[in-house]
């Protein structure tokens, strides 16, 4: 039977969450029916999976315009659809750089083009990522592109008067800033976490300070213009620390961490291999424990890939030759599912949250991260926690092979991602 | 031995063994024959993407000794300054037969990467990668403290080294301490705080910030240069207030037990970390570190390169 638009599906026997199995009718991009022996065109054989909302990811790097060797709006989609998201948010850090209405509504329509996954815009705080004079908000925030999201990810909006004005003219648009927290003077040269191992391998240290620094400032200031923050990939203890701090006097703030600070620590550099390299760095045991246990008690909002692609000569080479960044959109459900759901300090209702109901909240996605009940836009991931797959970097479906995982295996995997009603992957296969 | 990575990598049998071969090494070469014999057909590459005079030259010389074939690659006015990576040059010597590569690098761990990516398969030769590890200039130090305090003979049990200067960016300092820690040495690091490495206090060795209480008990001081750019990056104010606090200097060697020794890695800063008198005292084994240099490093292309015929 081939699918169309028209196609309608049911999902049998699958468990909403941490519910009982039951069947999910899937009709003209919404979901028609819940409820046990239904039937439609097409059947998905959920025995045993658990049914998740879409996921959403507020931090993606899909490199298009300027590094179409790397990952493509559309290569990026088709791993983001894998991963078992229908949405993520393209970081602006292009060539050229999408501080500009142009460059993210150019961006937006390639993400239509492509048609697997909400392709949303960040637009750039400052013109150019140059940290010196505000880029045009407004007029992101007008375009096709409605951008709500702002952020010089790569860089710091270090400058704390530039910070203010950037966290108050974006109330307007009820926008939001999300800061890449690095003081720059603390990290010049830096290559991999401060601590006992940087001081071992003699590699300049990324200190944990740089970034509690910029956030304990930026919620200061948040407090101050009463606005909306957000912290990009927060990735120490200390951060978390301030997170909590900050929320329990009332500062409207939050923040994500990565699926990688959730699952490794920094001594993997002692191999020297750069797929390790990323930024911020990978911290100590106390850190991804503290960022695990923030993430459960919802100090830390959401689980964001900071999916980074990377040609492969880029990384393979000598550490301080390589780029930061690892790909993440592929395993990032698998790495939640063993960091946080096996561990048991979340559930999947906790899953749902922190991967699809608060990211499209923040980010201001109103079809995305809605319950899984009847009405809803049909966007929905299908994952098997019984199957387990070793992660091969040839395989992956970005077009970049920097998977940190490469050679792990993780448990889980997604069977089917619906987005809009349409089936992105079925059987575990890209379905475009 | 396969390569020498880090000074981390000898185990106290292997250190041995490669002391004692340089010894060995050193007296067939005193008795005058010429060349040894035994890697007569093997090429030795020396991969230098930092100017290194003295350590290039020593390697270069170690390998002539030992009769094999010497291939000398800078980066500068080569294909490296033509933006060739350090994997295709890799290649290239792989293509090319090389047996061995010793590799000088800016950046820390580049060594590892040759030895471990794939790229190549004959040994690997660390000869000081960025601020990481230097394990030659390592085992030539052992070697000189040895030939000095223990009779060229054994281990350094119970020998007392204070190292003093730029920790933080220094290589030397890294692989003195693995190595002296494995050959039974104590080691003490004298720095201001400014210049030892984050988390120095997990290291298998003591920290002091005074050098002048760190003298007494010493059986050798060695002297790290320091590089006046420092002062620009705020890790002390000025080179008078530096040398004043942390230089060597002919006050403070005097306080010095009778056969305590002086070493430097050099290349030193004269009137810095050391002042000339002391550099050129009776103490001073300075000289002599790079004659055993040579030793060490013939020994060590031996024992990689697995060199069969009788020496």
């Amino acid at each position: 039977m081939t699918s169309s638009a028209k196609t309608s599906y049911v999902i049998k026997d699958v468990a909403i969450l941490d519910g009982k199995p039951t069947d999910i009718v899937i009709k003209d991009g919404v979901i028609a029916e819940i409820g046990k022996g239904l039937t439609a065109d097409q059947t998905v054989n959920g025995s045993g999976c658990i049914a998740l909302p879409g996921l959403v990811d507020l931090h993606t790097h899909l490199r298009e315009p300027g590094r179409e060797d790397a990952e493509t709006v559309l290569s990026g989609s088709r791993a983001a659809a894998m991963g078992g998201f229908t949405a993520v948010h393209a970081m602006a850090n292009t060539n050229p750089v999408a501080d500009t209405a142009g460059v993210v509504e150019q961006v937006w329509r390639l993400g239509q083009e492509a048609g697997l996954v909400d392709v949303r815009p960040v637009g750039a705080v400052t013109m150019g990522l140059e940290g010196t004079a505000l880029a045009e908000l407004g007029a992101m925030a007008d375009s096709a592109a409605a951008v709500r999201v702002f952020s010089d990810d790569g860089k710091c909006v270090h400058d704390a008067a530039l910070m203010r004005r950037a966290l108050e003219y974006v109330k307007a648009f009820d926008g939001v800033v999300a800061q890449h927290a690095q003081e720059p003077r603390l990290t010049e040269g830096a290559q991999m976490n401060e601590g006992v191992i940087s001081g071992k391998l003699g590699l300049a240290g990324w200190p944990a300070v740089a970034e509690e620094a910029i956030i304990a400032r930026d919620v200061l200031l948040a407090h101050h213009v009463g606005s909306r923050l957000h912290v990009c990939h927060l990735s120490t203890a200390g951060s978390v620390e301030i997170i909590r701090w900050a929320k329990s006097r009332g500062i409207n703030v939050t923040a994500e961490v990565t699926p990688h600070h959730l699952y490794f620590t920094d001594d993997v550099v002692e191999s020297y291999d750069p797929i390790f390299k990323v930024n911020p760095p990978l911290r100590t045991k106390s850190d991804v424990a503290a960022v695990r246990a923030g993430l459960a008690d919802g100090t830390i909002n959401i689980v964001a890939t900071d999916h980074a692609p990377h040609p492969s000569e880029d990384k393979d080479c000598e550490w301080t030759a390589a780029a930061f960044g690892m790909t993440g959109l592929e395993s990032a459900l698998s790495v939640v599912y063993e960091t946080m759901v096996q561990t048991g300090l979340m559930n999947w209702a906790a899953v749902a949250d922190r991967m699809s109901v608060a990211p499209a909240q923040i980010g201001r996605v109103s079809t995305q991260g809605q319950p899984i009940e009847v009405g809803s836009p049909a966007n929905l991931v299908i994952f098997d926690p019984r199957a387990s797959q070793e992660v091969d970097a040839r395989k992956t479906v970005s077009a970049s092979r920097n998977t940190p995982y490469a050679g792990r295996t993780l448990p889980g995997k997604v069977v089917a991602t619906f987005y809009r009603g349409k089936p992105t992957v079925l059987n575990g296969e890209l379905n475009a | 031995m396969k390569h020498l990575l880090s000074a981390a990598d000898l185990s106290y049998e292997d250190a041995i063994l490669v002391l004692d071969t340089a010894k060995q090494l050193a007296a067939a070469t005193e008795q005058g024959v010429g060349k040894l014999p035994p890697l007569r057909g093997r090429t030795v590459v020396n991969l230098f993407y930092e100017d290194s005079t003295r350590t290039r030259i020593s390697f270069e010389a170690a390998a002539k000794r030992l009769s094999a074939d010497v291939i000398n690659f800078s980066a500068k006015g080569s294909s490296v300054s033509k933006g060739e990576s350090l994997k295709d040059t890799a290649l290239t010597l792989e293509a090319m037969g090389a047996d061995a590569v010793v590799i000088r690098h800016s950046s820390s761990g580049a060594p590892h990467r040759l030895a471990n990516a794939g790229w190549i398969s004959g040994g690997v030769v660390n000869a000081g990668d960025g601020t990481h590890e230097h394990p030659t200039q390592a085992l030539l130090d052992a070697y000189t403290l040895r030939s000095h305090l223990r009779n060229g003979e054994g281990d350094l049990k119970g020998v007392n080294v204070t190292i003093v200067g730029d920790v933080l960016h220094s290589r030397v300092a890294r692989s003195n301490v693995l190595l002296l820690n494995t050959l039974g040495a104590k080691v003490r690091l004298v720095a201001p705080p400014t210049l030892l490495p984050y988390g120095v206090e997990d290291w298998d060795c003591e920290v002091s910030y005074d050098l002048d209480a760190s003298l007494e008990g010493s059986d050798a001081v060695m002297m790290l240069r320091v590089q006046r750019e420092r002062m620009n990056a705020a890790y002390f104010p000025n080179a008078h207030e530096y040398s004043s606090r942390y230089g060597l200097n002919v006050t403070r060697m005097n306080r010095l037990a009778e056969s305590a020794v002086v070493m430097h890695p050099g290349p030193m800063n004269r009137g810095m970390e050391i002042s000339a008198d002391v550099a050129d005292s009776q103490r001073s084994v300075i000289v002599e570190q790079v004659a055993n240099g040579v030793s060490v490093r013939m020994a060590v292309l031996y024992l990689i390169l697995g060199g069969s015929e009788s020496m």
